[in-house]
């Protein structure tokens, strides 16, 4: 590269590998022209290109998954982009929480009535940034997917015009936002400066082959980008945006936050610390270890304590981080695998309790309180089994998926013996459980006199509703499968 | 029916998993049986809830007693998830036989014994699964397995006593399912901790099976008791052992009457079970090394139990008292670590199932027909309703441990086995066994004695249905009080191998016996002459 050379060569590009991020671009800007186009507004364009994206990415990945695991993972651009197990997998995560954002945004959306196509447009950039950022073999690649998925979210936060709170929780959001992303950029400087390179198969070798005589730069590298990245998945203490943006944000923007936004965030952990900075495990192990055991500790007491069912489920996923850190300390394959599985189940978790919230949250998207669930059970049996389904496996219950993702990441606590770690993460997810009871109390109580309202409920909810419920209850009752393509998809970086 | 008699003349019937299976498939059958054919309901249930009585008593008829070689018989093993070593794994021994069954023969009573007062499929879905998950208790030998059993076992209880319940049932329910649900947070990690450390020290993959990590001891001794701590924390929520008693008296109050049958008759065994199974057998050192603590323990919860169970004020508050002064003998028996005593305690499990279910059945008809519990607004009921008066008598009786009813045999053995073991501790809990005969006969005496008043004046004696279902509870009482052997032989033989276990890894252990001859204790007397 450094060689002087005449002929502009141009980098190898795998185009099929590519796909995704294509797809997810190209629709949304193909939506934005259309729709400037025509003169008439058509309402099935938007929420039908989005879907059509997502579905199609969801069953791309299947060939690619399988020529993947043939032929083994990839790299190219330079080595600026990778394609392995880890990248297809978190891929069809961010296309499954985009299907049910934009199943759930449609009645949402004209409920609201709040103008649909920039809605959708927004959604497919920021899934595309996603994609960017689990394909990412380059600091800067990682840094451009994290802007790509960031800003478009910023947006779809305050795109309830008419809700002050939404306004409220964009401004919180993109601030400290912008200063996480900041703190990352930072960090990736740092980082580069000590070893001259951002590319992660260039980092690791380098941190693997030589031995750095003053280190203070890489470490306060690692330290920035692990409060950069901190934010994004939204890990104590770096998820103070996270209630208040859960609370005020258009609910289905919340389940691609808590969903999609939290995979790519993971995406990317996973794809700097335990892959890229494996021999320096000994340094910044046990900060992850901490970060994790705050996260779970501070995100199931706080929940206990709000009545705001929006802002339980947002401390809820911050304990759920926390759980999944605990996985990511571990750095070895079997607490990368368990990651997996715990992002793959929590995506259908988030999915389908949002979608819930989304239906209770009534006509302003304001009616979140505990006792709106008050006698659900009475008014809507079926979804309130549903949503019993989808509590029980947050609150990690025997035969849910749930269950089997806390079995996998305390099992790498243990393996890695960080015995007290696991041991306080046990204790937190009984706290948290009696979260869970309070909704499931609230359903199941007499309904207040004059209190009955009629909920409509959207076939789309039914749909994700049911679909997330299922695949909770199959994985926590049938794991193994799901366990083997979760040890398939662990990463790995390779050069071209 | 004849189906499964046809199947069980096949040797290799897989009978333990079907405990399970028939049951769980029994909750998804009734859960979506048509709204409109209501009175299916029960019927569907009761069928699903006798197929597995009667797959418990082949169980029982198959049991091959005089065996010394297999410690667990029926032994079904499935591979769940290959890659952390957990299986589907299950068997039976002498210990676990009678819970089975006990198990198996609560349920059908209590679905023949009460209605639910709504939302009927729900009510019936939950109390099959709530079977499916105590027997995958009973019959688990892979650690995992057990956990996720004894885990699920917390939602269908909580959904029963928070939605059936009466007065302040969904704090009660609530408090059950926090309790029960801590103190059973850290046995995961230990469970997790217990296989890693085992293949670590092993070699070779990861597994859960009991058997194997039990029979290798491969664990260090210190770490070993901080393991057991963890377990036993969980039991000692469950029995529940004072002072983590606390949940008990309120979700036994509030439990619809079926409720509080199940939670005293099954789910409190499920402590007392574990600490047996997954104490003892797996953590022999530790189990002796801490047992006089839980001796201890055990000997406070059988006091205090009983004198707080004579101040109540509310009859099944009282009933949910004395369990726990029954279960304080539970552990008692437990840690004397012998033959006898051990034998006492599992026997006094069944005992208590069956005197305590029966009682808070009582107690059920009696709340049904008074609408009231507070024994100061009963009394003379024995004028109006005699018959009840005399079944209450019996099970009081057995429940106090009156001789020739079963629950004698139960607290004899565990005192005769504790005497041998730890002298004090026995004379202590022999006081509980007077205290007991207190508040019982003080309570029959105000609730059934004296003259009555108005609505107790009125009160129907039991329905032909009442009667027959506590006909075979007394049936059993009054057997296993009258005729205790082919029970005791059968768990004998497990137990003696288990007490075995112990003595082989606890360095300078003996089992605690009975000094039967005369010479012995002469040599022992002489020795302690030449000793001055």
């Amino acid at each position: 590269m450094f060689v002087a050379s005449n002929s502009v060569s141009t980098p190898e590009i795998v185009w099929w590998a590519l796909l995704p991020v294509i797809v997810f671009a190209v629709s949304g800007l193909l939506l934005l022209t259309i729709s400037s186009l025509l003169k008439k507004e058509i309402s099935w364009l938007a929420p039908g290109i989005t879907l059509t994206a997502g579905i199609f990415v969801l069953f791309s990945s299947i060939p690619m998954w399988n020529r993947i695991q043939n032929d083994g993972p990839i790299a190219f651009l330079n080595d600026s982009v990778g394609t392995d197990g880890s990248t297809i997998f978190l891929t069809s995560l961010i296309a499954i929480a985009l299907i049910s954002t934009s199943i759930l945004a449609r009645p949402y959306l004209d409920r609201e009535g709040i103008p649909d196509l920039e809605f959708y447009v927004l959604l497919l950039v920021s899934a595309a940034g996603g994609v960017v950022m689990a394909g990412a073999n380059d600091l800067i690649v990682l840094f451009l997917g994290i802007e790509i998925l960031s800003i478009a979210v910023y947006v779809l936060v305050a795109l309830h015009l008419r809700k002050i709170e939404s306004q409220e929780a964009a401004i919180k959001y993109f601030l400290l936002g912008a200063f996480s992303s900041a703190f990352l950029l930072y960090g990736i400087a740092l980082v580069y400066g000590a070893v001259g390179t951002t590319n992660l198969i260039g980092i690791r070798n380098f941190l693997a082959n030589s031995l750095l005589i003053e280190d203070g730069m890489l470490m306060i590298g690692f330290a920035l980008m692990l409060v950069g990245l901190g934010f994004k998945v939204a890990a104590f203490p770096f998820h103070s945006w996270t209630p208040d943006a859960y609370q005020g944000a258009p609910t289905p923007v919340v389940i691609w936050m808590a969903a999609g936004v939290k995979v790519a965030g993971f995406a990317a952990i996973l794809r700097v610390f335990p892959l890229t900075f494996a021999s320096y495990i000994d340094d910044w192990q046990i900060p992850v270890a901490v970060l994790s055991g705050l996260s779970v500790v501070f995100g199931s007491v706080v929940a206990v304590v709000q009545t705001n069912v929006k802002r339980m489920l947002a401390y809820s996923s911050i304990a759920h981080a926390g759980f999944i850190l605990i996985g990511v300390q571990s750095s070895n394959m079997d607490g990368t695998a368990a990651v997996l599985f715990y992002l793959g189940v929590y995506t259908f978790l988030a999915s389908g309790s949002f979608a819930i919230a989304t239906v209770v949250g009534g006509e302003g998207d304001s009616n979140h309180d505990l006792d709106a669930y008050k006698g659900l059970a009475k008014r809507k049996p079926a979804l309130a089994a549903l949503f019993t389904v989808l509590l029980l496996g947050q609150a990690g219950i025997p035969f849910t998926g749930g269950f089997i993702a806390k079995l996998g990441v305390i099992s790498s606590a243990v393996d890695t013996k960080y015995y007290f770690l696991a041991g306080v993460a046990m204790v937190s997810a009984a706290i948290a459980a009696y979260v869970y009871l309070r909704i499931l109390m609230a359903m199941y109580s007499d309904i207040n006199e004059g209190k009955i309202e009629d909920i409509h409920v959207s076939k789309g909810v039914w749909v994700v509703t049911a679909l997330s419920s299922a695949v909770v209850m199959v994985t926590g009752f049938i794991p193994e499968p799901f366990i083997e393509i979760t040890r398939d998809a662990v990463p790995i970086l390779v050069g071209g | 029916m004849s189906i499964v008699i046809a199947a069980s003349s096949s040797a290799t019937f897989p009978v333990l998993p079907s405990l399970l299976i028939v049951p769980a498939a029994g909750a998804l059958v009734v859960a979506f049986l048509p709204r409109v054919r209501k009175d299916l309901t029960k019927l569907v249930a009761l069928i699903f809830s006798a197929i597995t009585c009667a797959l418990s008593l082949w169980l029982l008829s198959d049991f091959e007693y005089e065996k010394h070689s297999d410690m667990f018989q029926f032994v079904s093993r499935q591979s769940w998830i290959s890659d952390f070593g957990i299986s589907w794994s299950f068997g039976a021994d002498g210990i676990s036989l009678f819970l089975i069954v006990l198990t198996g023969l609560l349920f059908p009573i209590a679905f023949l014994a009460v209605d639910p007062e709504h939302n009927d499929r729900s009510y019936f879905a939950w109390m099959l699964l709530l079977e499916a998950g105590v027997m995958g208790v009973f019959c688990s030998l892979d650690l995992i397995m057990f956990f996720l059993c004894f885990e699920v076992v917390l939602v269908p209880m909580y959904f029963l006593i928070s939605r059936w319940g009466h007065g302040n049932r969904s704090y009660a329910a609530t408090k059950f399912f926090l309790f029960t649900m801590a103190g059973s947070a850290l046995m995961l990690v230990g469970i997790i901790t217990v296989a890693f450390l085992h293949a670590d020290s092993v070699g070779g993959s990861i597994t859960f099976d009991l058997v194997e990590i039990a029979e290798s001891q491969s664990i260090s001794r210190g770490t070993a008791r901080w393991l057991f701590l963890t377990f036993a924390l969980a039991f000692a929520v469950k029995i529940p052992i004072f002072p983590l008693h606390t949940w008990l008296p309120d979700a036994h109050t509030e439990a619809p009457t079926a409720g509080s049958v199940i939670l005293a008759g099954v789910l409190l065994k499920l402590g007392t079970y574990g600490l047996i199974r997954f104490g003892l057998y797996l953590f022999p050192e530790a189990s002796h090394f801490f047992a006089p603590v839980f001796l201890t323990l055990g000997v406070v919860g059988i006091i205090y139990g009983a004198v707080v169970a004579a101040m109540q004020k509310d009859l099944k508050r009282l009933v949910a008292y004395s369990s726990i002064a029954h279960l304080g003998f539970i552990v008692l028996g437990t840690f004397a670590l012998n033959t006898e005593a051990i034998v006492g305690s599992v026997l006094q499990m069944v005992n208590h199932g069956i005197s305590t279910g029966a009682l808070f059945l009582l107690v059920g008809m009696i709340y049904e027909r008074r609408h009231t519990r507070q024994i100061d607004e009963l009394g003379g009921l024995q004028h109006s309703a005699p018959l009840m008066a005399g079944f209450f008598t019996v099970v009081m009786l057995s429940s106090i441990g009156l001789p020739g009813l079963n629950g004698f045999v139960g607290e004899f053995l565990i005192l005769l086995g504790t005497f041998t073991a730890h002298r004090w501790w026995a004379v202590v809990a022999t006081v509980g066994v007077v205290l007991a005969a207190l508040y019982l006969l003080w309570a029959y005496q105000r609730v059934f004695h004296g003259p009555a008043e108005k609505e107790n004046a009125e009160m129907t004696d039991l329905k032909t249905r009442e009667t027959l279902v506590l006909l075979p509870l007394l049936a059993l009482i009054v057997f296993l009080g009258v005729y205790p052997k082919p029970v005791i032989n059968r768990m004998e033989n497990s137990v003696k191998t288990l007490v075995v276990h112990i003595e082989k890894h606890v360095s300078g252990f003996e089992e605690p016996v009975n000094r039967q001859s005369l010479g012995e204790i002469k040599i022992d007397i002489q020795q302690a002459e030449e000793g001055h």
